[in-house]
């Protein structure tokens, strides 16, 4: 016979990779209800983080190719601190010396304007709703590359005259949603010639009242300081005029000058996993540890109601470590099972979700390979105890076993 | 033995199971007090006995199932308490064959492949499992019963079965306990003209039965009483061909 050297030693045979599988299925095939329900423990663990890393990465990935409609090349300059701690002060000129920076295309300010903007004269002078009032150069529109979404932006006309712009959040607190109305700055009217739609890079515009240089200086005692600067250059030359903007904008003082690219805040936001995100992953990982549970329990009760099937492979000539490697192939077979459906069903529930929210649905591969892993890893400790179990059972005991 | 047991078994070397001075104690009972068997090559043998008389204990360690408690078990000459577990797995792979009283067959698998699945742990590879499956199945009548699942088969064609399975691997030695005790009176008579046959064609049998006609019908009959030998014909006697099949056992006694 194989397997039986010429010195006489007994040496057990050594089972084939396809034959190790075999008998790892034949304890499955033979209860599938059994089968399906303990893979659905491990199922709905592996689908639950799959799907939540799912939906997270989407919303990621949306939020990536936000970033890319709305351009990285935007820069903001703002006036910082003196070197004896005050509010320092953006030179008149900073705008017309930013524009002539050579790769810069576009750039406009808006100017802070110390007062308030109110639905009628009635309402005490207090109550801003958050609202700032704001000089704004006729470009800032294009620098920003907003649109209105009522009336029209300010114009050559309009700049000099008492009319106002109104940021998309401003409006709506305000309750205003058409032009032609009438609103209380400083102590007169002011017509409503236009609103906004939103702009995610700056979004203090939402929240501002947009009037004219000229207009902001006649009528509300605006001192002509810039207070924001929104500057746009070609992509790759981002870095270089980063570089000489405060120089440019204030050469006596650049210290004073600070310079920041909005769309580094959105880009750290869209890297940033949230905390919602590692707590519905644990919430995973605790529905994958509940169902290696069942598993461990399924493979326990299937032991001991074996009994007679293990006495027989022991005497047919099984050895202990094949009868472990038989009960830990089943076990893995069984998590293998619920981590592929759980993959399934993780992967539909993202595309779904994703789907109903507009976003590219997008599961990283690592993922996969994590839910693969988890369920190996699952499989092999459930496993691992009813196995030991079924190999020490003695072969009399489970041959008198009926 | 100063001979290699290999060429013991390959040669049909004097005895194929020999237990001298054997017992066997569990917790405070002792089972077997003193038992010394020697089974030769080609012999049929009955052992015989009522519940309790430790017959059972005697198949455990003929099967290399169990070791005794003190003495010697030498299964087709290896020394069985010398050897480790997975010795003894080996051992039972490649020289014993076992039948039981419940056929122990597999549900809803095909008879062929249920004889296949015995020869799993041998090494022999998959497609000769199956042509050596076939070929036992033809020796025990069932050759037109390949696809067949256990529940589509009679009580009497199940136990072939697992004789089938049993002698697949052609081992120097069959044990079958209680081989007919499941079976109606035919079917028994069935199964025991196949252990004839399979006796005819050279293979040592021992048959573990408290059915004294069944025990009668053997050449040879080991009677074990209170865990000793109660009376024995002999070694070598199992040789002789068995009577005529009894025509009704009353093997579902039990």
């Amino acid at each position: 016979m194989t397997g039986e050297t010429t010195g006489g030693r007994l040496v057990p045979a050594r089972l084939g990779p396809s034959d190790v599988l075999r008998t790892g299925m034949a304890g499955l095939r033979t209860r599938p209800a059994r089968v399906i329900l303990s893979a659905l423990g491990i199922a709905i663990g592996i689908a639950t983080m799959i799907a939540v890393l799912g939906v997270s990465a989407s919303s990621r990935e949306e939020l990536l190719r936000r970033l890319d409609r709305l351009g990285t090349n935007l820069l903001t300059v703002s006036p910082g601190r003196t070197l004896f701690g005050e509010q320092a002060k953006l030179p008149e000129e900073a705008l017309r010396m930013v524009r002539r920076i050579g790769p810069v295309r576009t750039a406009s300010a808006t100017g802070v304007v110390d007062t308030t903007i109110r639905r009628t004269n009635h309402i005490p002078e207090a109550v801003t709703g958050g609202i700032a009032v704001q000089a704004a150069t006729s470009g800032l529109l294009a620098t920003l590359e907003g649109r209105v979404t009522a009336g029209t932006w300010l114009n050559a006309a309009t700049e000099t005259r008492p009319a106002v712009v109104l940021g998309a959040r401003a409006a709506e607190r305000l309750g205003v949603t058409r032009t032609g109305v009438r609103v209380w700055m400083g102590e007169r009217w002011f017509t409503v010639v236009g609103i906004l739609g939103p702009m995610p890079l700056a979004p203090e515009i939402e929240r501002s009242a947009l009037v004219g240089f000229p207009a902001a200086a006649d009528y509300l005692g605006f001192d002509g300081h810039p207070t924001t600067i929104y500057e746009r250059s070609a992509e790759e030359s981002v870095e270089a005029v980063r570089a000489v903007l405060p120089r440019t904008v204030n050469p006596e003082n650049p210290e004073e000058v600070t310079v920041s690219r909005p769309s580094d805040a959105l880009a750290a936001r869209a890297a940033a996993a949230s905390a919602f995100t590692g707590l519905l992953l644990g919430l995973g990982a605790v529905a994958l540890l509940v169902g290696g549970v069942g598993v461990a329990n399924t493979m326990v009760i299937s032991v001991l109601e074996r009994r007679r099937e293990i006495g027989l492979r022991r005497s047919l000539g099984a050895t202990r470590g094949q009868v472990r490697l038989q009960f830990l192939t089943e076990s893995l077979l069984l998590s293998a099972l619920g981590g592929l459906a759980g993959t399934v069903l993780g992967g539909l529930a993202t595309i779904a979700y994703a789907l109903a929210r507009g976003w590219p649905p997008v599961v990283p591969p690592w993922a996969f390979a994590g839910a693969a892993g988890a369920a190996l890893v699952i499989g092999t400790i459930a496993g691992l105890y009813p196995a030991m179990r079924a190999a020490r059972l003695p072969p009399t005991a489970a041959l008198s076993a009926t | 033995m100063n001979r290699p047991p290999n060429e013991l078994t390959r040669t049909g070397g004097p005895y194929v199971v020999e237990l001298r001075e054997v017992t066997r104690t569990y917790g405070g009972v002792r089972a077997l007090r003193g038992v010394d068997l020697l089974v030769e090559r080609g012999e049929l043998v009955a052992v015989a006995g009522p519940s309790g008389s430790g017959k059972s204990t005697m198949l455990h360690l003929i099967g290399t199932l169990d070791r005794p408690t003190t003495g010697t078990v030498r299964i087709a000459g290896h020394d069985v308490p010398g050897l480790s577990d997975r010795e003894l797995s080996a051992l039972r792979a490649r020289h014993l064959g076992f039948v039981f009283q419940q056929f122990h067959l597999a549900p809803g698998v095909a008879a062929l492949d249920n004889v296949a699945d015995g020869l799993l742990y041998t090494g022999v590879p998959p497609r000769a499992r199956r042509e050596k499956a076939a070929a036992a199945l033809e020796r025990v009548g069932l050759g037109h019963r390949l696809g067949h699942r256990p529940h589509q088969l009679s009580g009497g064609e199940q136990q072939r079965v697992a004789v089938a399975r049993a002698v697949a691997g052609d081992p120097p030695l069959l044990l079958a306990d209680e081989p007919t005790g499941n079976l109606d009176s035919a079917a028994g008579t069935e199964v025991l003209a196949v252990l004839r046959d399979l006796h005819a064609s050279g293979t040592t049998i021992l048959v573990i039965t408290h059915d004294a006609e069944i025990a009668a019908w053997c050449p040879r009959q080991v009677r074990v009483r209170d865990g000793r030998i109660a009376g024995d014909d002999g070694p070598g006697t199992g040789r002789r061909p068995p009577g005529p099949v009894p025509a009704t056992t009353k093997g579902a006694a039990r």
